[in-house]
């Protein structure tokens, strides 16, 4: 992506801009950027760009993979807290609730550590790989899923308790029914997450490195694209990311909205 | 007032068994209280009761009814007294064996025979043939398919009775199952119970209905304030009860 765009020769006069400088143009050169990006993003979409395919792809892969792992972890651990009662919960719940808060270039730092080839983990030679991204990613959104799926899951939990204990329903399957009869308010919950993961940019480029058609994704591609001063080109790509937010935020709310018409929910 | 599968059994005997397999009755509760935030809300509560049958749990709102059903039922521990069922004292095995309905009912948020289903895979006696016949016996097949959170209120119930009877309890409590629901959901709901009774289910039934009560009884209890003033036959308390606030509360004055 790095490689000449249709957009980036338009975009000459602010080659050179170092990037996160401060931008001293005019409001109408702002604007021309703008209405570049759009139709740039268009243009990029509808030509099925392959290098673009390749990086939304890559990014729906990383995230979404992420997703799934810290959901895995997240959702059953956050019932168990939920269901459960234990001297030093309330710490347990700070430490959560707090670890939703992780700054992700320290997390990048902590993963590309232990991946680096000196670190315990080198030996599996994941550094600069999709794969590192997904376990930066993970450790990232895992805290996030797991402290709202618990709050969800104990107001639930408030509900169906007394019955429960009255049909002795073993802790293992009252976790299940709870995730279950939670899963739409879970799925948004899940979004939170989603929406972590794609727009993280700080981990995955210590962890992936930017490589092109390895492990460059469309936060880091936009980085680049932004560094270089090809402004249109990163705004398109940020049009395209959030295209990509709002799709699936208008799945979930179907989702949820079928499901609170049946009850559900 | 020992149950008649207990007749004859040496005591020795009766102390081997566990409470996986005992009989759960008679249930013999002695100075049973609960305190919370140093009010007595349940005050030294004696009470013996035997198999079968249906008692009826009656009192003003506040007199601990809903709290005894939960003490005996293994919900609330008591923070005094002790409740022992067929001689062993509560347990999750002991609660196992019973089954409770609250007054507004708790459904999961799923169809009305995953509901159903849910309960019956606790036991491992899932079968739809099973789960049919139970929703037939509640009118409710018709709506198998429906979430049960769409129900009218009595359907609701109606659902939840039968889960409860669907684990074949020994002992069923129900709290005020029948409060604000349509005289039909009550003949279903009284119909449904009678017949648990038939069936040698102990039904601990709490209500403020007095007809209900005159309907269902064979015994009961009057509470108020906590404490267990009456326990006697229906016939006996309907027509001459004991306690000056049983005799008010049956002529519909206002008690406090």
């Amino acid at each position: 992506m790095q490689n000449q765009k249709p957009g980036a020769a338009s975009s000459g006069s602010l080659e050179g801009v170092a990037a996160l400088e401060p931008r001293n143009e005019p409001d109408w050169i702002i604007v021309q950027d703008f209405s570049e990006a759009v139709s740039l993003a268009m243009s990029l979409v509808v030509s099925l760009d392959a290098d673009l395919l390749e990086i939304i792809g890559l990014s729906l892969r990383v995230s979404l993979t992420a997703l799934a792992i810290a959901c895995l972890i997240g959702f059953p651990l956050g019932a168990l807290v939920a269901v459960s009662r234990f001297p030093g919960r309330s710490g347990l719940l700070l430490l959560m609730n707090a670890l939703m808060g992780l700054p992700p270039v320290v997390v990048g730092l902590i993963v590309y550590l232990h991946l680096s080839n000196v670190g315990p983990l080198g030996w599996l030679q994941l550094l600069y790989t999709p794969a590192a991204m997904i376990i930066a990613q993970t450790i990232l959104i895992t805290p996030i899923v797991a402290a709202l799926s618990r709050q969800v899951l104990e107001d639930l939990n408030d509900e169906y308790a007394e019955q429960f204990r009255s049909l002795s329903v073993p802790r293992g399957q009252a976790i299940q029914a709870l995730i279950w009869d939670a899963r739409y308010s879970l799925l948004t919950v899940a979004l939170a997450g989603f929406g972590r993961a794609i727009a993280e940019v700080g981990a995955v480029i210590i962890v992936g490195g930017n490589i092109d058609h390895l492990t460059r994704v469309m936060t880091t591609a936009i980085a680049l694209e932004t560094s270089k001063g090809d402004l249109p080109l990163a705004l398109a790509l940020g049009l395209i990311l959030l295209i990509i937010a709002l799709a699936v935020n208008a799945l979930v709310m179907a989702a949820r909205m079928t499901a609170a018409r049946q009850a559900y929910a | 007032m020992h149950s008649p599968s207990l007749a004859g059994t040496p005591a020795a005997d009766r102390d081997k068994s566990t409470p996986e397999t005992a009989t759960l009755l008679p249930l013999e509760v002695h100075s049973l209280t609960l305190e919370r935030d140093g009010k007595r809300l349940i005050d030294g509560i004696d009470l013996t009761l035997a198999a079968g049958g249906l008692t009826v749990v009656m009192g003003p709102n506040g007199a601990g009814k809903s709290l005894l059903l939960r003490l005996l039922h293994g919900l609330i521990p008591p923070t005094g007294g002790e409740i022992r069922w067929g001689c062993h004292p509560m347990s999750a095995a002991i609660r196992e064996r019973q089954g409770m309905v609250f007054q507004r009912p708790v459904l999961l948020r799923r169809s009305v025979a995953a509901n159903l289903d849910f309960a019956l895979g606790l036991r491992g006696g899932a079968s739809a043939k099973r789960r049919d016949a139970l929703l037939d016996r509640v009118g409710l097949l018709s709506r198998a398919k429906q979430p049960a959170r769409l129900l009218s209120g009595g359907e609701q119930q109606r659902l939840a009775l039968i889960r409860a009877l669907a684990l074949e309890p020994e002992v069923l409590f129900l709290d005020e199952p029948t409060a604000s629901l349509d005289p039909a959901s009550v003949l279903t709901i009284e119909e449904v119970v009678r017949g648990a009774k038939a069936s040698g289910t102990k039904v601990i039934f709490v209500t403020h209905d007095l007809n209900q009560a005159r309907r269902l009884a064979d015994d009961v209890l009057f509470l108020h304030h906590g404490q267990l003033l009456e326990q006697s036959a229906a016939e006996t308390f309907f027509s001459a009860p004991r306690s000056e606030f049983a005799r008010a509360y049956l002529e519909g004055r206002i008690i406090v």
